[in-house]
């Protein structure tokens, strides 16, 4: 203690320390006040990262909009950061990159600012499914980005590249697969629909859930990993520990690339494809920038960008892409996805989250 | 030096700050949970208040029962795990000269500042097929190829033991130090093994220690959450990882909170029962 009170640190050293420290804390403040700023959610890792390189400077200086980039949790954790904020009049972020179902259930608290299209004319280059809407016909967001999950294999183990989704059912790959802990984030309800009942209007009576979740239980001993957390499969998939599963395209084609043994392979039946959408939250005082922001994000110019760079797959119409098939086949497939049933996550989620944790930890 | 009893408020001031933290930081946010635990869940959207029973009659079924259950046996069982492996070493640490035992408290203290999901992940890495210690196993003969040691029972064990032992070598090391060195040195002079002495001596000597320790192992082991997902299969995850679920994923907080209560509930009531048995049991 002695001799660290004897080091040479002068009285006017710390005062000066002190006023640093002051003026850095208050630098959020100075960046405040110049009101051409946008905090903009996206998921951390991997997309913040692409997006702060590819895609924020290039719109900072094309509008002159300074974007505060804010990592959030994938899952619904970020919608109820958002809520509990908004209730208390504050916005973690003005814009964020939202989920379809974390979409939905906004929607029913009217968490999200409806859009003026008017102010977003490239909002007529993107495929209709992507605009979202609330139930009065207003826009509660913009399609941002769609990605795909589909079937992942360790080229190590498996050197020939599965099929069908229906590998997940072959009792020679007993304790070989990760797949998604969530009912709400794995859609493997929808999966089972298509590849064993036709598709996912198989879903839409409780006897048709109920059939999705007997064949589904039938995966069980098949599983070795249910995972949240994605790093926990990736690593796993890499080293050839789990060398099956269910995983998102676009990072898998970035491990591939980086060397791994990995490959991703769009099923017969259609890779899984869901999106997120941007959306202005309520408590947001940055209504105008956030519409210009949307309007440069849907732009076909930066759709291709966005494909080239963070890898996924566009909201935009195909024919206004300048992206060759090669670059397009890389980020999505001209087979027919399966779109999740969003509605069931609202209108049954309870039920459904409660029969799929009994399904797995039963 | 005698103490006089508090005479006025002032003589209380002391714990003002205290009481005041306790108040803002334990007390509001537990109430806010209780009150949040009646309310009305909005399915597909978040809540409203309200006075409703039904986050607990959901609760109140086979198979939550069973998640709580398992909850309370696997903290439990980390809680014995723990103070069996700790109170030996202890005791040897204890007897160690003063050099080394600082360089011992050292190394368990760097265990400390380990995050969960830095153990979790060293722990799936080290139990692994493909890098794990069964490659070693079978470098030595031990096994005639690798195998995957996780995600198991076993594995959720070891790797929520390691993340308590620390804390209860660090609790235990205040007692066994402080304890007179002339006990065990009496039970040997009368012709004791030190085997005998420790469990005849030592143990019933620090009987309320050893309780206290197993509680509070116990209830640091009942929040884990992050060790079951990463280590242990489904039906291994405790009732914390549901709870998660409900609030993080489902925004269910409703649910979430009328089990989180439970489960507070439920160990505040195991602990009273041990104390009062542990009482009883000193009257006797």
């Amino acid at each position: 203690m002695d001799t660290f009170l004897k080091t040479g640190v002068s009285r006017r050293a710390v005062l000066g320390a002190g006023v640093m420290g002051a003026a850095i804390l208050a630098m959020p403040n100075i960046l405040r006040a110049q009101d051409k700023s946008l905090k903009v959610g996206v998921y951390g890792g991997y997309f913040k990262d692409s997006f702060d390189k590819n895609i924020f400077p290039e719109f900072t200086k094309a509008t002159g909009i300074a974007i505060e980039s804010v990592a959030e949790p994938t899952g619904e954790a970020w919608l109820v950061q958002l809520e509990q904020a908004a209730k208390a009049g504050a916005a973690p972020a003005d814009v964020s990159m939202m989920s379809q179902v974390a979409m939905l259930k906004g929607q029913t608290t009217k968490l999200w600012t409806p859009l003026d299209l008017a102010k977003i004319p490239n909002s007529k280059n993107l495929i209709d499914r992507f605009v979202n809407k609330y139930p009065d016909g207003s826009v509660a967001g913009i399609g941002a980005v769609s990605w795909y999950i589909t079937l992942v294999t360790n080229t190590d183990v498996y050197k020939e590249a599965p099929t069908s989704w229906a590998v997940f059912w072959d009792k020679a790959n007993a304790d070989k697969l990760g797949l998604l802990a969530l009912v709400s984030n794995s859609f493997l309800l929808e999966v089972t629909a298509k590849t064993f009942f036709g598709g996912t209007n198989a879903l839409d009576t409780e006897e048709g859930l109920l059939k999705a979740f007997d064949k589904l239980a039938e995966v069980k001993p098949n599983v070795r990993l249910w995972y949240r957390d994605e790093a926990q499969f990736e690593q796993s998939l890499k080293s050839g520990e789990i060398p099956m599963g269910q995983y998102y395209h676009d990072v898998t084609g970035l491990a591939a690339s980086e060397g791994h043994p990995v490959r991703s392979t769009f099923p017969k039946e259609g890779g899984v494809q869901d999106s997120g959408c941007w959306a202005l939250s309520r408590a947001s005082k940055k209504a105008d920038e956030a519409h210009i922001f949307i309007d440069y994000m849907s732009q076909p110019a930066i759709q291709a960008t966005l494909s080239r760079k963070v890898g996924t797959s566009p909201t935009v119409k195909r024919e206004l892409l300048d992206l060759s098939d090669k670059e397009f086949a890389a980020v999505s497939s001209d087979i027919e996805p399966i779109i999740p049933r969003y509605d069931l996550y609202t209108t049954k989620s309870d039920w459904l989250n409660q029969k799929w944790t009994e399904l797995i930890v039963g | 030096m005698k103490r006089e009893p508090p005479q006025s408020i002032a003589d209380y001031g002391p714990l003002f700050f205290p009481a005041g933290m306790l108040l803002i930081f334990f007390v509001v946010p537990f109430g806010t949970m209780i009150a949040v635990s009646f309310f009305q869940r909005q399915e597909g959207g978040f809540y409203t208040p309200a006075f409703v029973f039904s986050n607990y009659e959901r609760f109140l079924s086979a198979f939550f029962g069973g998640v709580l259950g398992f909850s309370l046996m696997l903290a439990v069982t980390v809680a014995i795990c723990c103070v069996v492996l700790a109170l030996p070493f202890t005791y040897l640490l204890s007897r160690l000269s003063r050099r080394l035992q600082v360089i011992w408290l050292v190394g368990l203290l760097s265990v400390l500042s380990l995050s969960e999901v830095i153990i979790g992940f060293a722990w799936s890495t080290l139990l692994s097929r493909t890098a794990g210690l069964s490659n070693l196993f079978v470098k030595i003969g031990l096994l005639d190829q690798p195998v995957a040691l996780f995600p198991s029972f076993g594995a959720v064990l070891t790797g929520m033991v390691y993340q308590a032992l620390p804390y209860t070598i660090l609790v235990l090391y205040p007692a066994i130090v402080r304890l007179d060195p002339t006990l065990m040195e009496a039970a040997r002079t009368l012709g004791s093994s030190p085997i005998r002495a420790f469990f005849n001596v030592l143990v019933p000597a620090l009987r309320n220690t050893i309780m206290a320790t197993l509680i509070m192992v116990f209830i640091f082991a009942l929040g884990s959450y992050l060790l079951p997902q990463i280590l242990g299969r489904p039906q291994h995850w405790t009732l914390s990882v549901l709870i998660t679920d409900q609030a993080i994923y489902q925004s269910n907080m409703p649910f979430a909170a009328a089990m989180a209560v439970f489960l507070v509930l439920v160990t505040l009531g195991l602990v009273a029962l041990t104390l009062l048995i542990g009482r009883k049991g000193e009257k006797a």
